[in-house]
């Protein structure tokens, strides 16, 4: 269903699709080893600091509630304060730029830095970037963008993706970043792979991009309307060294960043730490309102399909997601399927909610489909996004579009002849009278071993018993009969 | 007491020995059990797959079934958690006004069985006989959506005969999720084989559950790599005594 005609994300531009559908992507992941180790490795430890840190705050679930209706509030009210905004960073010294999608948002950041006739410029980690592809549209352009978070320099000089939001290089270990390093890094020289010997030389490759350039890209993760303030959380510094030292910065942000007040960053600058990196404060915030002296700065307000997820009101609470990656973490679809089956810059539970929504469920209809609904990702979001019920939504989304598209489709027809048995009591008695037939299926082992199509799905792995020679509701009657022989002996 | 069995669909049409034993404990406890044979399905599967639509009219049904009853108790979480949670929000999206407050209505009384037991009893020994190593699976619908939390081990500690060994990482999913299980077949297998080895792991020879959806694929799964470890019911575990003991044959799969 499309509502209200809002348009959704531009097709094929920027990284919130792949190519193949969640099962067929997950398999690469599923079969390999060393990437399932490094996985769960991973976010069982996190997942574990995570709780710990969490467990330290006895109003948690007050900051919780805050936060979500901190969030409610700003996405009811998105008009005016997006206003408020851009009208308080204009005030002190900024330009702001509207983006109605990637391609818009491409071309305004291509241009502002073409104005400055550069051919490289640094970057602050962020997702809205990835999100639109601005790497990729840069590169067409001959600007070389440079990332300065460490796992997003390990993934950019392998040439890979990121498949996880907080830890962009989950899926590599230490001894593949060593050989990436002497790969792709010519002044890196002889390197072990200790930690400490491989930050050292991406320090020390980052340094010099530091210090030459003059254009810095960054992302957002608060902006608040009542001062124009920009606020960016990291642990590295080397977000702090590109919005202070180049003379231009650029920062791209989806408009559901915002938060309305300076002291709503209070409840935020708690949950997000605990939430991501399990810390109770992150080492570096970096706050800043317009233009600071001396510096060009300009904010580019990204659209890009978040105006039609808006438009759902069963969806829309996807927007409150301020990209903790907790649901990642506590995720066991994610933890074995990996971050790159979901296709999109977003993977997890919530990437399942919200790619489909940016792009369109016609796009990335697999998606909802991927979670068990074991309903771990609710219980950690820190502000509260149900996510397991915003699958199923979405899931009848994905259908509806199908059925209007007019696809053929056994699953629909299979569900709705079950419906259809299922809401007589007598067709259904009678059904699993019937279901007595399937018997014979399983008439060698004692149980079945196969099934055709789709439930070979279920049986390539797992049994399943033969049906029983009596349905508990014949048994039932059987029962009641024999317990009132005297009403059974009248004619 | 009189009290409605909601018996489930799965349990109704391919696992009646969960069903007879849930009436055999509840009769033993003095319960009067009564099964009104309209119910069939909750409507969790249809609309967890995206069919509400198709729902609709189950949920009416199953609401209708269960209108006059006071207590209404399922031995599944599952299914208990698509009553409270979901049924009245299918109503809610089809604009039946009458549903929704049908639904609401009935909502709280519609109790998992562990719930029904230790609070609306007031149980927690049933009296019952299982000398077996048991561990226990808590399902993600119990656990998450109900909150069933430590009623199900309770009972369990109380069983006679019966050792309770614990689950390493228990409260992860089975890899079931209902039709996930068909449409992402391989990562839902990846999360049962990582299930079967934590099961393995106890040395139990049972492993239990409030969920026979769970059961299913955990025994599905047990029996297809050759494990002698049954997967057993709560309900069949709590029904068993000395004089009527469980018997192998009433495994899962």
């Amino acid at each position: 269903m499309t509502f209200l005609g809002l348009p959704t994300a531009s097709p094929g531009v920027g990284g919130l699709s792949g190519d193949q559908a969640f099962p067929d992507a997950a398999r690469a992941a599923l079969h390999d080893p060393q990437l399932r180790r490094n996985l769960a490795h991973a976010t069982s430890t996190i997942r574990a600091k995570r709780a710990r840190a969490v467990a330290e705050l006895d109003d948690w679930a007050q900051l919780r509630a805050a936060g979500a209706a901190i969030k409610d509030d700003v996405l009811a009210n998105l008009d005016r304060y997006l206003l408020q905004l851009e009208a308080q960073v204009t005030a002190r010294g900024g330009t702001v730029h509207w983006a109605r999608d990637a391609a818009e948002a491409n071309r305004i950041v291509t241009g502002l830095i073409q104005a400055k006739a550069v051919t490289e410029v640094v970057k602050v980690k962020s997702m809205a970037t990835q999100e639109i592809g601005l790497n990729e549209a840069l590169e067409r352009a001959g600007i070389a963008a440079v990332e300065t978070d460490l796992a997003e320099l390990i993934v950019q000089l392998a040439g890979d993706r990121p498949s996880h939001i907080l830890v962009p290089a989950i899926h590599l270990n230490r001894s593949e970043i060593r050989d990436i390093f002497a790969r792709r890094m010519p002044d890196a020289g002889e390197l072990s792979d200790e930690p400490a010997a491989l930050a050292e030389a991406a320090r020390r490759h980052l340094r010099a991009k530091f210090l030459t350039s003059t254009v810095a890209i960054s992302g957002a993760n608060f902006a608040v309307a009542e001062t124009g303030t920009l606020a960016v959380v990291e642990s590295e510094g080397n977000g702090r060294m590109c919005l202070t030292l180049p003379s231009t910065l650029i920062t791209v942000m989806g408009i559901e960043k915002i938060v309305p007040t300076w002291r709503d960053l209070e409840v935020f600058l708690q949950l997000l730490p605990r939430s991501s990196t399990a810390e109770r404060m992150n080492p570096y915030t970096s706050m800043w309102a317009g233009a600071t002296e001396g510096q060009d700065f300009h904010l580019v307000l990204l659209d890009n399909g978040r105006t039609a997820t808006l438009a759902d009101p069963r969806g829309r609470a996807a927007l409150r997601c301020i990209r903790c990656s907790a649901c990642l973490n506590v995720c066991p679809v994610y933890e074995r399927a990996g971050g790159h089956a979901y296709g999109s810059v977003y993977p997890g539970p919530i990437g399942a909610v919200l790619s489909p929504q940016l792009t369109g469920v016609g796009v990335n209809a697999s998606l909802p489909f991927a979670s068990s609904l074991c309903g771990a990702c609710l219980d950690v979001c820190p502000v509260a996004i149900d996510i397991p019920s915003m699958l199923v939504h979405l899931r009848s989304r994905v259908v509806e579009e199908k059925r209007r598209q007019h696809k053929l489709d056994p699953e629909r027809a299979g569900l709705h002849a079950l419906a259809w048995l299922m809401r007589s009591p007598g067709r259904w008695t009678l059904a699993l009278r019937t279901a007595r037939l399937g018997r014979v299926l399983g008439l060698r082992h004692g149980r079945i071993r196969w099934l055709p199509r789709p439930l070979q799905a279920w049986t390539d792995s797992r049994d399943l018993p033969r049906p029983p020679a009596q349905s508990f509701r014949d048994w039932w009657i059987h029962r009641e009969e024999q317990a009132t022989p005297d009403e059974q002996a009248r004619p | 007491m009189r009290v409605a069995l909601f018996v489930t669909c799965l349990a109704d049409g391919l696992l009646p020995e969960v069903a007879k034993a849930t009436v055999r404990l509840l009769e033993r406890l003095g319960v009067e059990v009564a099964v009104p044979l309209e119910q069939s399905c909750c409507g969790q599967l249809h609309i967890n797959t995206g069919y509400p639509k198709d729902a609709l009219p189950l949920v009416r049904r199953q609401v209708t079934a269960f209108e006059d009853f006071e207590h209404v108790v399922s031995p599944s979480g599952s299914c208990t958690a698509a009553v409270r949670h979901q049924q009245a929000e299918v109503a809610r999206e089809f604009g039946d006004e009458g549903l929704v407050a049908a639904s609401e209505a009935l909502a709280p009384r519609v109790f998992e069985l562990s719930e029904f037991l230790v609070d609306v009893l007031g149980v927690s020994d049933v009296g019952a006989y299982f000398p077996h190593r048991v561990t226990y699976h808590p399902t993600c619908h119990a656990l998450r959506l109900l909150r069933v939390g430590d009623r199900p081990l309770r009972l369990l500690q109380a069983v006679e005969g019966l050792e309770l060994v614990e689950l390493d990482d228990a409260e992860t999913c089975c890899g079931f999720g209902g039709t996930f299980a068909l449409k992402n077949p391989e990562v839902s297998t990846a999360m049962l084989d990582d299930k079967l080895a934590r099961i393995g792991g106890t040395g139990a020879a049972v492993c239990t559950a409030g969920d026979a959806s769970c059961l299913l694929h955990i025994g599905g799964g047990l029996s297809r790599r050759g494990s002698s470890v049954a997967a057993v019911h709560l309900a069949q575990i709590l029904a068993a005594t000395r004089t009527e003991p469980w018997r192998a044959a009433q495994a899962i799969v």
